[in-house]
């Protein structure tokens, strides 16, 4: 069945093979086919004329549409299997020794267990109770692996992924619940690996079900909540101190990635916090259970990504949605709203708001100055093009040779929404501020909804000068885009403020800090007394990655509901930082560099007011090769938020803490990117 | 396909006669030229129509074919299946889940299955070279494919090392977790499913609900030291009872999970290094009740013709899974021999040997469920509880059965008396001489190592019962008996305060140990009856033991008339097709009601038993009603009780025992015959009866 299935996408993918095939009889057998079957009797008089004598009368006459059809779906079919075969052959051959094996003869075993902790998106969600239209599907994945149902049942799938939009859990009548187990997120769709490959590697140093855990939660909900509604907190610590004990005592690794990183640092928390809010672990607790947390691909500070998806569903790639769907995500599926529908349903997802970028200006620059202000796209570009060999020194050489003769214009990277090109690169003189208070927010246009479906998003009341006026606005920068959101999703941002903060502590000792709604933000908590510990923070480097949006206002339209998209007209002359309205920076693709690796870099070097005992910390970096060869399907060395699961170097360095290495031992930091000088340039007392 | 070959002919045909036609047409140089070309073009295309591209149509015909029904198949809505079925036979009753919903039952205990023998999952995380790219693939349940595909690495990977019943070196095959392991056996062959389904109803999630799934294939003590599965489902009960507002949980056992989850009661309150050390009240403060579905609490007699001779289709589901590669005779590829390799170095298939030696399952002259007949069983469920009256059964008065002897050899042997059976004594045959091991190819059943001397003396000794069987299996098969003798017992003890029993091989027999000290514990025993279940075997030698297992059911023994309880060399009792009543109900009925020596505490015990009715018609699967070992997982009755229990209800609640059998009436009933033989009763119970005098004394 399942080659039958890869022939059918084959079919859909490239219909343009029977073309291609090279055989001209085919092509002209076709073509007089079509002549004779057909109706056009002018097509059959032409080729009469062109063709001497009787060849009209050809064998061919018994062929029809349906013989043609079978043939080439045949033809297609067994081509795809010989390829296929040939690739099974060849891959056999030239598969390079997995980090497992060959680790496993340098006398690597299981030592510490692990612990892995997916991120948002990634893993699974099944039905447990559902609405009439979701009959049959109990236990079926609604999220991940195949997104069959997406495509049978639209309306019905958005319906039971949604939550609710004041509490934010569960709908009455709706239980959609993680998946557990390893399952859950070794693979996304079929094919499409995520934990797969670590975890295959781990097992041949001999881990295994007692020492491999998968902490999985619900990606949905807040933080706080997966502990309210499914105790996947309590949960999770259960399952350590079980692995604890019966592995002869041996401290786990964590292995977080994406927002599991945040996800865990909540948890770091909370399980030392005392009972009623936490999990009354005790102050020991993560000093006794814990030996490493790895964190692959971490978006501490949040992600700049997260303001547009919020803001108008345009984050086509936060992790990777994009490959999920890209027919129901594409903006202009047209008459289907389908970027309205996705919008109301995101927006009741409170895991989006913990990745919103954190630490404002401070952190992310404000409208004249950015830490990532001396970045330069050229070099980042050419290194991209070139193999990753050339050192740190050489490429900071090569840059500032170009610095030398050509005018460098700097891009303002901290205004991370600015409406218009020109507001993006305007002296921060020349802008106008206004105070959201000011505005009025009138219900004006609701009674547009009868005409356009049943599609309501929070943009309906907002009247249109209000719109406007944000629009006028012109810029924000990181702190101003949370009164943005306020605007302009004031019940999503409501449920927010009770669960995540985004400010920077000026007191760390404050009482209002022992709140759960500040434990998932690095600037806002101490990290736990663990001085034994360390902590990781691996990411990609060498992709660009967004970093700030061009947006513009679209035109009054009664049915568009979305009233502000990128601007994708505009973009810089060829290899500056802007292409189709989006400022890149280095990145993995999805994290930027700053906020994947400024906590390890500087927040919490050493021993300071986030990390009062000193827990040690170190950063790897990975840099980006993609792929040289189709059968290394994903690369080997890539580099990118999820792809880099597959990265051998990453991988290795994960299986040698698990064995027992600590960070001195790994080769302490690794850095390819300018996280160092960048957290230089912020200026955050520690 | 001559379809095709006709076309072509015609073709060719068609082709020819334009060619004639076209060289009396044509007559200019020219012409002739452009006819040439032209010709050799159609003959091209004519080489290029060959047997590829009609190949090629053929493969793009059934593709598309397919396709078609694929999205035809996909655009069905999901509902329709039932449409049909309700179509035909009326409405469906509600299911349990969905009626006591109505009823306002909601979440309140959680609930912990464990699954039994055979059903759970099994998947690979290391292994040799032929199993490559089947990592994290499941060997066991599933689709069987790599069955069919590699057998012999198949069977290599399922095979534990035959000294230590653990991971033979460089494979390690674990099992499933979480309630994937066992809520389907294969696509389509429901164990928890429809339980698991039915609780959801109810609001009952992940959360609530743990599978505790374990390596059935290991020894029960085993499990813990390779994979610390007792230690997980401790903590995993300790969690649920803590996050669920201290509710204690409801433990559902199936089958040989019955076994196992009286080994982990007895483990978690054993001190540490050999227990759990839970201390003396866990089970008080964690369990409120177990509620055993199909126990084999005494083993099975099934489980000893599946040792002996690998002849036990269906212990538990196997039958259902792999008929093929099950059957005797396929390919030559002695696949039972295979077969019987793999399963005997599973520890836990010792665990379901009849326990209790004669005392339980008879000896020579005598067996509890002697009374019992084939026939009467339908006039019983007509005429219900009245059929135990002397009357009725005075008229259809059967020969006796010797269920005692669960094996004997040849029918006279079954049916003779016992003073009338000279046994020769098989411990002293002299094993040995080897039977060529080199014409067998490789595989290797411990047969081969008894030589025919030591097989002729098992055949002599005729008929072994429920005791002797032991020795039987230590004679046959020492090294695995050694294996199982270290973690498994199967005598009743004398005193129960002995220390030795508090060594963990006693902990899975229930008449050797005592229930934990939790007098608010609840023990319920659901099984099913109705259904013809194997109680005793006649064999045969096979003559010229070359390459086969020396001993075969003699499947041409019969019983003499239609109401027979014999039939193809194995007698039957009433069970639930793998479970006699004796061995599920017993313990429940007699040896742990009220307070006993096994039952110190008084825990209270339920009996509920399901009658089976089989499916109406096809479209209803495998029955709603049904009391068959596994399919009574989607008895509607049972699920009910399940649930009602989940949701707070105690065994009173219930309605207390629920008996369609003789489990109650077996002793009296019992009494009754033997009056009619002309015996006094009095007598019958302290002389005729020894073993049912023991009985008594037990308790």
């Amino acid at each position: 069945m399942a080659s039958i299935l890869r022939c059918r996408k084959l079919r859909y993918v490239e219909p343009v093979k029977c073309s291609t095939l090279g055989l001209e009889s085919l092509e002209t057998l076709k073509s007089s086919d079509k002549a004779e079957g057909g109706a056009s009797a002018v097509v059959v008089n032409t080729i009469n004329r062109s063709l001497p004598g009787k060849r009209r009368r050809r064998p061919t006459n018994d062929w029809r549409y349906i013989d043609w059809y079978c043939w080439m779906v045949g033809y297609l079919c067994t081509t795809w299997w010989l390829l296929l075969l040939l690739s099974h052959f060849l891959s056999g051959f030239q598969a390079p020794e997995s980090p497992g094996s060959k680790l496993k003869r340098e006398g690597l075993k299981a030592l510490h267990p692990v612990v892995l902790v997916p991120g948002i998106v990634i893993g699974g969600l099944e039905l447990w109770e559902g609405r009439p239209c979701a009959d049959g599907l109990f236990r079926k994945r609604l999220w991940s692996s195949s997104f069959t149902e997406n495509f049978r049942r639209p309306l019905c799938w958005l319906e039971h992924l949604s939550l609710d939009s004041v509490t934010g859990l569960d709908p009455p009548g709706i239980r959609v619940r993680p998946v557990t187990g390893l399952a859950a997120a070794d693979y996304f769709a079929p094919g499409y690996f995520l934990w797969t490959t670590l975890i295959e590697n781990l097992a041949k140093v001999g881990y295994e079900g007692k020492n491999l855990h998968m902490a999985t939660y619900d990606w949905r909900l807040s933080f706080q909540n997966t502990e309210v509604r499914d105790q996947s907190l309590s949960r999770l610590k259960s399952k350590i101190e079980l692995m604890f004990v019966i592995n002869g005592y041996r401290k786990v690794v964590v292995v977080p990635h994406s927002m599991g990183s945040l996800y865990f640092l909540h948890f770091l928390k909370w399980v030392e916090a005392p009972a009623p809010m936490g999990g009354g672990g005790g102050p020991g607790w993560c000093a006794k259970h814990i030996k490493a947390i790895m964190n692959i691909g971490p978006l501490f500070l949040g992600v700049p990504k997260a303001v547009s998806n919020i803001l108008s569903s345009e984050a086509k790639d936060i992790a990777f949605a994009r490959t999920m769907a890209p027919v129901v995500l594409d903006s202009n599926f047209p008459g289907l709203q389908t970027l309205e529908h996705i919008m109301q349903v995101s927006r009741t997802w409170d895991s989006m708001m913990s990745l919103i970028p954190k630490g404002g200006e401070t952190i992310w620059g404000d409208l004249d100055w950015s830490p990532e202000e001396e970045y330069n796209c050229d070099s980042e570009w050419k290194k991209n093009l070139k193999a990753s060999s050339r050192d740190q020194s050489h490429k900071t050489n090569i840059s500032d040779g170009q610095l030398g003769f050509r005018v460098k214009e700097s891009v303002k990277f901290g205004r991370i929404i600015s409406f218009g090109k020109m507001a993006s690169k305007l002296p921060s003189s020349e802008l106008r501020t206004f105070d959201f208070k000011d505005l009025s927010c009138g219900g004006a246009s609701t009674k547009s909804n009868s005409s356009c479906g049943e599609v309501w998003t929070e943009y309906d009341e907002l009247s249109r000068e209000s719109i406007k006026e944000v629009a006028e606005n012109k810029v924000y920068t990181a702190t101003t885009i949370l009164d943005l959101l306020y605007f302009v999703a004031p019940k999503m941002m409501r449920r927010a403020n009770a669960h995540f903060s985004h400010g920077v502590a000026e007191n760390l000792d404050d009482p209002k800090y022992s709140h759960y709604k500040y434990w998932s933000n690095p600037l806002e908590t101490k990290l736990p007394d663990a001085p034994a510990m360390e902590i990781y923070c691996l990411y990609g480097v060498g992709i660009p990655t967004e970093r700030s949006y061009v947006y513009k206002l679209l035109p009054s339209d009664q049915c568009r509901h979305i009233p502000f998209r990128i601007d994708s007209s505009t973009g810089g002359n060829n290899g500056r930082c802007l292409r189709s309205g989006i400022y890149f920076v280095d990145g993995d693709e999805s994290v930027p560099v700053l906020s994947a690796g400024f906590m390890c870099a500087k927040g919490w070097q050493g021993r300071n007011r986030f990390n009062p005992f000193g827990i040690s910390t170190y950063i790897r970096e990975y840099r980006n090769k993609p792929p040289t060869i189709l059968f290394e399907g994903r690369g080997l060395e890539s580099s990118s938020h999820v792809d880099i699961m597959g990265n051998v170097a990453l991988i290795e360095d994960i299986m040698r803490v698990a064995a027992g290495a600590n960070g001195v031992e790994l080769g302490g930091n690794r850095i390819f990117s300018d996280i160092i000088k960048m957290s230089e340039r912020i200026n955050l007392r520690l | 396909m001559s379809i095709l070959r006709r076309r072509k002919a015609s073709e060719t045909e068609k082709a020819s006669k334009e060619d004639t036609h076209k060289e009396t047409k044509y007559k200019g140089v020219e012409d002739e030229k452009k006819d040439k070309i032209s010709k050799r073009k159609v003959e091209e295309k004519k080489k290029k129509w060959s047997c590829i591209d009609s190949c090629c149509w053929l493969i793009g015909c059934i593709c598309s074919i397919g396709w078609f029904l694929l999205f035809l198949y996909n655009a069905m809505p999901a509902s329709f299946p039932q449409y049909v079925t309700e179509a035909i036979n009326g409405p469906l009753p509600d299911p349990p889940g969905v009626k006591l919903q109505k009823e306002g039952l909601t979440v309140k205990h959680p609930v912990v299955f464990v699954p039994g023998i055979v059903t759970g999952g099994l998947e690979l995380w290391e292994g040799h070279q032929c199993a490559d790219g089947l990592f994290r693939k499941r060997l066991w349940g599933g689709t069987f494919g790599e069955v069919y595909k590699r057998p012999l690495c198949w069977v290599e990977h399922m095979s534990l090392d035959n000294e230590t019943g653990l991971d033979p070196s460089g494979i390690r095959v674990r099992p499933v977790p979480g309630l994937v392991a066992a809520d389907y056996f294969a696509p389509g062959y429901f164990v928890w499913a429809v339980l698991i389904a039915n609780l959801a109803r109810i609001g009952y999630e992940e959360k609530t609900m743990y599978m505790a799934a374990y390596d059935w294939r290991l020894s029960f003590q085993n499990t813990e030291v390779r994979d610390h599965t007792l230690s997980r489902i401790k903590s995993n009960i300790e969690l649920m009872v803590a996050t669920n507002g201290g509710r204690k949980v409801v433990v559902i056992p199936h089958s040989m999970g019955v076994l196992y989850f009286l080994h982990f009661m007895k483990w978690v309150e054993a001190p540490a290094p050999m227990g759990g050390g839970g201390g003396s009240d866990w089970c008080a403060k964690h369990i409120k009740a177990v509620m055993n579905i199909g126990g084999p609490f005494l083993g099975v007699p099934k489980a000893v013709s599946g040792l002996f001779s690998a002849e036990a289709k269906d212990i538990a589901v196997a039958r259902a899974i792999a008929p093929v590669f099950l059957d005797k005779d396929v390919f030559g590829l002695q696949a039972l021999q295979h077969f019987m390799q793999m399963t005997r170095t599973w520890d836990s298939t010792m665990s379901m040997i009849p326990k209790g030696g004669d005392t339980i399952w008879g000896n020579m002259d005598w067996s509890p469920e002697e009374g019992y007949a084939c026939n009467p069983q339908r006039q019983r469920n007509n005429e219900t509880q009245v059929a135990g009256q002397s009357g009725t059964e005075g008229l259809s008065y059967p020969k006796r059965v010797n269920y005692g002897r669960i094996i004997s050899f040849g029918k006279e042997v079954a049916e003779e008396h016992s003073s009338k059976i000279e046994r020769m004594d098989f411990w002293d045959a002299v094993k040995g001489n080897n039977l060529g091991n080199t014409t067998c190819r490789d595989v290797w059943t411990e047969y081969h190592d008894m030589g025919w001397g030591g097989i002729k003396a098992v055949g002599d000794y005729k008929a072994y019962t429920a005791g002797s069987i032991l020795d039987l299996l230590h004679f046959v098969a020492p090294k695995m008996m050694k294996r199982g003798d270290a973690h498994f017992s199967y005598g009743i003890a004398e005193n129960l305060d002995d220390p030795k029993y508090n060594h963990y091989k006693y902990w899975s027999n229930p008449l050797e140990t005592k229930l934990p000290n939790a007098p608010d514990m609840e023990i319920y025993s659901m099984y099913g009856v109705g259904i013809p279940t194997e109680r005793a075997y006649i064999y045969k030698l096979t003559p010229a033991a070359e390459c086969y297992i020396p001993f075969q059911i003699d499947t041409s023994a019969e019983g003499e008339n239609e109401g027979s309880r014999l039939k193809g060399g194995v007698f039957s009792v009433d069970g639930d097709e793998t479970v006699p009543v004796l061995s599920a109900g017993f313990m429940c009925a007699k040896a742990w009601r009220g307070k006993s020596r096994f039952n110190p505490s008084g825990i209270r015990t339920f009996i509920r038993e399901y009658d089976h009715a089989p499916p109406v018609n096809l479209l209803e699967g495998r029955g709603t009603q049904s009391g068959a070992h596994v399919d009574i997982m989607g008895n509607f009755a049972l699920i009910e009780d399940i649930i009602r229990v989940a949701a707070g209800a105690t065994g009173e609640e219930l309605g207390g025992d629920r008996v369609y059998s003789d489990i109650f009436k077996g002793l009296g009933s019992l009494i009754l015959w033997e009056t009619v033989d002309g015996v006094s009763e009095e007598d019958m119970h302290f002389s005729l009866l020894p073993g049912l005098g023991e009985m008594n004394k037990l308790i």
